[in-house]
């Protein structure tokens, strides 16, 4: 059953994949090369309309095909789609067996075995990635369902379900990993297929460069990753999270000399693993990848820079909670960045206009929460969070890209206005989604994210406070700009009335997942708090999570005093009023605030410049470095000083001598000749002589 | 063992091949096809006997196996020929690209086929030969005389440039070549024999070490190619025609590294230990080095040349570190990029065959005309960036997991180039296949043919077939490897102990 959860998506993959290239080898028929170069008669014209397609719209939803579907369209997306949903209910069947029965571990096959290095291919299912399963694959299957009706103008779209489909095997592979370095091949898989879906649209530069933005994000994330796999395998002979755990505790104390430091050898592990947990996850400095990525198709977002892969980092801390425990150094940076990347992040969306990064700032600060939790030490409670936010993140999504196909593609929120007349369905999906984000009592999120605020709050971490502080600012944020979201578009009038006329509800299709992801927005906070944050936690995760002996934050928690539990949901009411006050009773006010503030707007609305900070010292000294080398390295220094400087000596000796052409090959022919009679005539001699 | 020299037959039948190409008639369409004909079979029939190798290999022992021993020359130098761990997987890399790079060069080669096609059989049997040479003066034979033919591959079918380009390979080589020469020299001095399974277990007193591991070094460092000599590689690859440039990246480049495993660490292991900080810091400038350089290229084949020197940075890494790890990730890695880089030069060649440019600006949208190319071009884009699940990972992070536990400086620095390679890899394939077909000249391209199928299917099958499941790799040459290691570690013990005894 384990292997088929796993196993079913990239048996649909492939087989979408192979629709797709046979549909597109159908399209595009092979050629002798000594074709090329010349026109066949067939072909330009009716290629023509899809070349324009690039450069409009930047940053929009927006490819109008001119070609009919890909042959197998339509058998590419019930195979998968059906697929994933049998994956779905084993899943869920997984996680009862798992969760309130017995852990299970399945072999596979050995990867590679050098000297004390082993590395297996196997399946590790605990609790821990029982959820994570479930997350993954219901979001996944309802993406799915979702991207029948989303992508229908598409004309590729067995290549977009063949990408779908093997992103969430390789994310299976990542959460179900019984060591670092599967944990690494399914993290980096995810990274792949993310780069492959961000630039699904590759005929516009935008979506081109945000894939590769992302790739090489994560990859400096994985920069980290990989040195802390290096550094685990050299204290402990192993990277098999079992032989780890179990050495984790004779590590205390030790010290690695990294570069100019001795360091804590625990600390250093965990940081340098916690830095590709950064990157995946879009924490402060490594985050600028996850608003760029906004540039793929709705859906992904959802399955992918919402539900699932950004949430890896968090469930990579959750995995090696008995490295992280015994590093407390490493936990105060944890909580640090998260908690940073939950208030800078609710600061940028709030002047956010383009309706899907709002919700990618918004994800991308919740994940600082989640993170906030981990580093408390509240790895259950961090999980909840996980397991709350994929529904309701994934169903703002989804909503959005509804709003976006009533709208004609059109992601501008100021351009929208009064759409829950037109769209009622739709409005009532995204009032759920963001009263579960804001945390309105009894929905989902009011359970996951208020119990985080508190382990803030209890905490002994020397961080705790700054954490307890930001996380609560950032809540009445995340209030004002999810309602102004709210507010602005489906409220109002309209600012578009074109598009407004022409605007409609969205098929079944679109609408169900919405509805299935809604009931999760509201159930799956209260029936499992007992289990994520409660007495349930230790039968419910038993190893799979560790606490130290010393971690009582899980109890704590539930003692902290009575307004520190309310402030959370007095933050939601006050970001709401202040919403309601700025884009319903004075509508003027934003305006005149942002000129009054221009300054602090720009900042905002430039994401505190880190990109531009980033092209400056980063980008462009690379490329000026890597320039340098080429034309004055390579080509001045040590091919001057080298073979050209010799070459032009013996050059001019040798024209003097014979025509160059054939010269040089008889020389060296010549040269070795000569060293090889001279070599036997001297072994001759020598054995005569001997 | 076999009751038939196996292994001088892999070595000479290309040559057989060629001696019957020469042998057709004069330059005409029949005698162009038999050409090609001869050469395929030939090529094909060498490696289905090369399997026979892999079949009848015993991966449990590390002595030399099938070998073969006749007196030769002057008393002292022998025919000797035999494979191990080390040289076997290199003989099967050879013999298996060689039919690909035959089929390749069938439309693009039209003039002097006769000719090109004995070059390359010529250099198959110089370049098995070199891997299983087991007498120095053989392998000295052979693995300079494979660059004979490599110059006149160049030099005959290169591009515009060939002759600049076959001259600064040729200065470099040069130089490389004489200093062995006198190692050799030196060794047989020193030990009274050329027989490779002897000096492997000689002990040469530290003073010569240190001057035959530089001679040995500077013919090898050369080849590899290591920074700062790696100058020639870029322009031999931009000038040679596709199948050459296959060649050069996936073989030649290969017998620096095999040098090294042959004769710098177990022949001289005192002087590698030494040097091993050099060998470090040369890797590490040669991987951010020339990982910085690709990034800003405009040629594709530089931009892959660039990208191979960086690849073998982290081979000569994983050698000198001489752990297990980084060994085993060392000869992985070895193979992988010669899948990699073979197919990514092919993959080169599948469009300048069509445009007759390298330019990278000259492309792009080439995925809205030609997916399959785009398929099998974005496994190998993925391999060379080592994506974990393709071949190119398993050599990277074995050699760099090795490498931390000797050198954490070393490692850390090397990892950098994870990140570059994604850099440079990633925008070439924006560049050439993403985005919108707006080129005219591009508008009519047409997708691979079957005859590019036949030789990209195969690597890219292989390439994601090792990356998941690299064993047969890394178990043939385990043995032999565990034994080079003790071997090495053994050395570096008694020369310790004398030391203190000294003391």
């Amino acid at each position: 059953m384990y292997q088929a959860i796993v196993f079913l998506p990239l048996v649909g993959a492939i087989l979408a994949g192979l629709i797709s290239l046979v549909g597109a080898h159908a399209r595009y028929p092979s050629g002798r090369p000594e074709a090329g170069g010349h026109d066949h008669g067939h072909g330009a014209d009716h290629h023509a309309a899809q070349e324009h397609a690039s450069p409009r719209h930047a940053g929009h939803d927006a490819h109008h095909p001119s070609e009919p579907a890909a042959a197998g369209s339509r058998a590419a997306e019930l195979i998968t789609t059906s697929l994933l949903f049998v994956s779905m209910i084993l899943s869920w069947i997984a996680f009862v067996t798992v969760g309130f029965g017995q852990d299970v571990h399945v072999s596979l096959f050995n990867w590679f075995t050098a000297g004390d290095l082993k590395v297996e291919w196997a399946l590790r299912v605990d609790t821990l990635t029982a959820v994570m399963l479930v997350v993954v694959t219901t979001v996944s299957a309802f993406v799915h369902l979702y991207s029948i009706g989303y992508m229908v103008e598409e004309p590729y779209r067995p290549r977009f379900f063949c990408y779908l489909s093997l992103f969430t095997f390789a994310m299976l592979m990542l959460v179900t990993s019984d060591n670092l370095v599967q944990l690494f091949f399914g993290w980096e898989g995810v990274g792949l297929m993310s780069y492959l879906l961000i630039g699904y649209w590759y005929q516009k530069p935008e979506a081109n460069a945000a894939a590769i933005k992302a790739f090489i994000v994560n990859r400096v994330g994985d920069f980290g990753f990989a040195l802390g796999i290096f550094a685990v395998f050299m204290m402990t002979k192993a990277v098999d999270f079992g032989t780890v755990f179990a050495q984790a505790p004779s590590l205390v104390g030790k010290s690695i000399h990294f570069l100019f430091w001795d360091v804590d050898a625990l600390t250093l592990m965990c940081i340098l693993l916690f830095i590709g947990a950064m990157g995946k996850s879009a924490q402060f400095l490594l985050h600028t990848w996850l608003p760029d990525a906004m540039e793929g198709p709705t859906p992904v977002s959802a399955l992918i820079h919402a539900a699932t892969m950004v949430t890896a980092g968090v469930f990579m801390v959750a995995r090696l909670s008995p490295l992280f425990e015994l590093a407390p150094t490493a936990q105060t940076v944890v909580v640090f960045f998260g908690a940073t990347t939950a208030f800078f992040a609710a600061t940028v969306g709030l002047v956010q206009n383009d309706i899907k990064r709002i919700v990618a700032y918004s994800t991308c600060s919740q994940l600082g929460y989640m993170f906030v939790a981990m580093g408390v030490g509240a790895y259950s409670v961090g999980m909840f969070h996980l397991f709350t936010h994929a529904f309701f993140k994934a169903l703002l999504f989804l909503g959005s890209g509804s709003v976006i196909m009533a709208m004609h593609h059109e992601q501008d929120i100021q351009k929208m206005g009064g759409l829950k007349d037109k769209i009622p369905f739709t409005y009532a999906m995204m009032v759920i989604g963001t009263l579960a984000l804001t945390g309105f009592p009894l929905t989902a999120g009011y359970f996951s994210k208020d119990a985080i605020i508190e382990a803030a709050f209890a905490s002994r971490n020397p961080m705790a406070i700054y954490a307890f502080a930001l996380t609560v600012a950032a809540a009445a944020l995340t209030s004002f700009y999810s309602w102004r979201l709210i507010l602005v578009t489906f409220h109002g009038k309209p600012h578009d009335r074109h598009h407004y006329d022409a605007a409609h509800e969205s098929r079944p299709v679109i609408l169900i997942p919405l509805a299935f992801l809604a009931a999760g927005a509201i159930l799956s906070g209260y029936p499992f708090k007992e289990l994520f944050a409660g007495q349930g936690v230790e039968a419910f995760f038993r190893d799979s999570l560790k606490f130290g002996p010393n971690n009582h934050i899980l109890h704590d928690l539930h003692a902290v005093p009575y307004f520190v539990a309310m402030v959370p949901t007095l933050m939601m009411a006050l970001g709401f009023l202040v919403s309601w006050h700025f884009y319903i009773r004075k509508p003027a006010l934003p305006a005149e605030l942002a000129r009054q503030h221009e300054p602090l707007y720009k900042f905002l609305l430039n994401k505190w410049y880190i990109d531009e900070l980033y092209e400056v010292i980063f980008v462009r000294p690379t490329l000026w470095l890597g320039r340098l080398l080429w034309k004055q390295g390579d080509g001045r220094v040590i091919d001057g000083l080298g073979p050209d400087g010799i070459s032009a000596r013996v050059l001019d000796v040798t024209r003097n001598v014979m025509r160059l052409q054939t010269g040089y090959l008889y020389h060296y022919a010549f040269a070795m000749l000569i060293g090889v009679a001279a070599l036997i005539t001297w072994f001759i001699v020598r054995a005569g002589a001997g | 063992m076999l009751s038939w020299p196996i292994l001088s037959v892999t070595t000479f039948l290309p040559l057989a091949g060629a001696l019957f190409i020469m042998m057709l008639g004069s330059e005409g369409e029949a005698e162009k096809r038999n050409a090609r004909w001869v050469a395929l079979w030939t090529t094909l029939i060498t490696f289905a006997i090369s399997l026979v190798l892999v079949w009848r290999f015993d991966a449990g022992s590390a002595e030399f196996q099938f070998v073969e021993r006749r007196p030769w020359l002057a008393g002292t130098i022998n025919y000797h020929m035999g494979v191990d761990g080390i040289s076997l997987p290199f003989v099967i890399l050879t013999t298996a690209l060689m039919p690909l790079c035959i089929i390749a060069s069938w439309g693009a080669i039209q003039t002097r086929v006769k000719e090109y096609m004995i070059a390359f059989l010529v250099l198959e049997t110089l370049m098995v030969g070199t891997f299983c040479a087991l007498d120095l003066v053989l392998f000295y034979l052979f693995f300079e005389g494979g660059l004979i033919p490599m110059f006149l591959i160049i030099g005959v079918w290169g591009g515009p440039r060939r002759v600049y380009a076959s001259f600064k390979f040729f200065l470099y080589t040069l130089l490389g070549s004489v200093l062995m020469l006198l190692a050799i020299m030196a060794m047989y001095w020193n030990a009274g024999t050329t027989d490779i399974p002897t000096l492997l277990k000689h002990g040469f007193p530290a003073s010569l070490q240190t001057w035959a591991w530089l001679a040995f070094f500077a013919s090898f460092a050369v080849k590899m190619p290591m920074w700062p000599v790696h100058t020639w590689l870029p322009d031999a690859h931009v000038e040679a025609p596709t199948a050459g440039s296959v060649i050069l990246a996936a073989i030649l480049l290969k017998m620096g590294g095999y040098g090294f495993l042959r004769f710098s660490l177990p022949m001289f292991p005192l002087a590698s230990q030494e040097f091993a900080p050099l060998i470090f810091t040369l890797s590490v400038i040669a991987i951010v080095y020339t990982s910085l350089v690709a990034l800003v290229q405009e040629d594709m084949k530089k931009l892959i040349a660039y990208s191979s020197v960086a690849h073998m940075g982290f081979v000569t890494m994983g050698i000198f570190a001489a752990t297990t790890q980084g060994i085993a990730g060392g000869i992985f890695q070895m193979v992988s990029h010669g899948i990699v880089s073979g197919a990514l030069f092919l993959s080169v060649g599948v469009v300048y065959d069509r445009l007759h440019t390298r330019e990278i600006s000259a492309y792009g949208g080439l995925v809205n005309r030609m997916p399959l190319y785009a398929a099998a071009f974005m496994v190998f884009t993925l391999a060379n960036v080592g994506l974990p699940g393709t071949s190119g990972f398993v050599g990277e992070f074995l050699t760099l997991i090795g490498t931390f536990r000797v050198s954490i400086w070393t490692a850390t620095l090397a990892t950098l180039g994870v990140i570059l390679s994604a850099g440079y890899a990633l925008w070439l394939y924006r560049k050439v296949i993403f985005g919108a077909l707006t080129k005219p000249k591009l508008a009519a391209i047409k997708d691979l043919d079957y005859r590019e199928m036949i030789t990209l299917g195969p690597l890219a099958a292989l390439t994601i077939l090792f990356g998941v499941f690299p064993k047969p790799i890394i178990d043939m040459s385990a043995v032999s490897v565990a034994q080079l290691i003790s071997q090495y570690q053994a050395a570096i013990g008694a020369a310790k102990t004398a030391a203190m005894l000294v003391k």
